[in-house]
């Protein structure tokens, strides 16, 4: 996994084989989604500095066309930003988004953080991307540089790579 | 950024056969466009890419690939199937421009269904063939050909076979289309 400067602060992403730290966070007002919810299925974490941004929407727009790909894995998609569940309801029907956004909102970045993903200067998550096994194993992770698009290619090759979700095991 | 060692993504589904192309086969330079009829972006880097097949003439083969982000553009998949849907009857370029230069009027079916008329096409052929989603399989294989070579958003264009991440301009697509040309 590469580090590299993120507007000076250096960010370093949890590496692969790295259990994923469990989170609780909010999805609307008055829902919350837990990682180990998940547990059975492969997860794909996206995190990204902030709702609205030209680049973010751009991204998941392209995710939300690829949850029939994501669906062929079983694989559960979860985008995570510092903004709170109320811009996180009004840009997901903006976009016609169909998966949850999580409000990494308060403690403000906690998760970000434990993911190593948080950017102190800007206040935000960076662009950072895990695709978490059915165990809860964090089996690939990337970190993007400001501005750029990820895509879905590493993601669809990490699950690719992944063994059958094993169901019942 | 790490970006003295970046290096842009590469087209995993290489020119071919299958793809619609302009300008001649053998010719040095290629530009790959994946595209959605109903992007703005698109909109506006479609009389670019016309000059700079103009300025290139029969140097530049261009080749375009449906890339349609149908949950922030509803009417991206119809166009992208019509356009396939003409070129069931050898006219997908006619359709293609015909579709980027009305993108105002993409819900008015019947509008383009006139064009296709005008054209002399089997418009019933065409519009049932659009109904029954015949070409959906094709540009479904565009889409995930773009994905897996790192088509994030549209337009998104190759040259040489390599992301250009650079600026659609014009300027800048003849300079980089040259680049490549020279190796």
């Amino acid at each position: 996994m590469k580090e590299f400067q993120t507007k000076n602060q250096k960010v370093s992403p949890l590496k692969p084989g790295t259990k994923a730290p469990n989170f609780t966070l909010k999805t609307t007002p008055d829902q919350h989604v837990s990682l180990r919810d998940f547990l059975g299925r492969p997860v794909v974490l996206c995190f990204y500095p902030a709702d609205w941004s030209p680049v973010c929407s751009d991204q998941l727009g392209l995710y939300a066309q690829l949850m029939s790909e994501f669906r062929k894995f079983d694989a559960e998609l979860l985008g995570v930003s510092v903004d709170g569940v109320w811009s996180h309801l009004a840009f997901s029907k903006d976009r016609n988004l169909n998966f949850p956004l999580l409000s990494d909102f308060d403690p403000k970045g906690a998760i970000s953080r434990t993911y190593g993903v948080f950017t102190e200067r800007n206040g935000e998550s960076a662009r950072a991307l895990f695709v978490i096994d059915s165990k809860g194993i964090i089996r690939w992770s990337y970190l993007s540089p400001d501005g750029v698009n990820p895509g879905a290619d590493g993601i669809l090759s990490a699950l690719e790579k992944l063994k059958p979700p094993g169901r019942g095991e | 950024m790490a970006k003295s060692n970046y290096r842009p993504p590469r087209l995993t589904l290489p020119v071919g056969e299958r793809d619609h192309v302009e300008g001649p086969s053998n010719a040095r330079m290629v530009l790959v466009e994946y595209g959605d009829y109903q992007c703005p972006y698109c909109g506006a880097a479609y009389p670019i890419v016309k000059r700079v097949q103009k300025e290139l003439g029969t140097r530049l083969q261009f080749v375009f690939r449906n890339f349609p982000i149908t949950t922030s553009h509803p009417q991206a998949e119809w166009a992208a199937e019509t356009a396939e849907a003409a070129a069931a009857q050898g006219r997908f370029w006619e359709m293609h421009d015909f579709l980027y230069e009305n993108q105002a009027s993409l819900s008015n079916h019947g509008f383009f269904a006139d064009y296709a008329k005008k054209l002399k096409l089997d418009v019933k052929r065409l519009e049932q063939e659009v109904a029954q989603h015949v070409h959906l399989g094709r540009v479904r294989e565009d889409f995930m050909g773009g994905v897996k070579s790192g088509v994030n958003g549209t337009p998104t264009f190759f040259i040489g076979g390599a992301r250009y991440d650079g600026y659609p301009g014009f300027g800048p697509l003849i300079t980089a289309l040259e680049t490549a040309e020279k190796g």
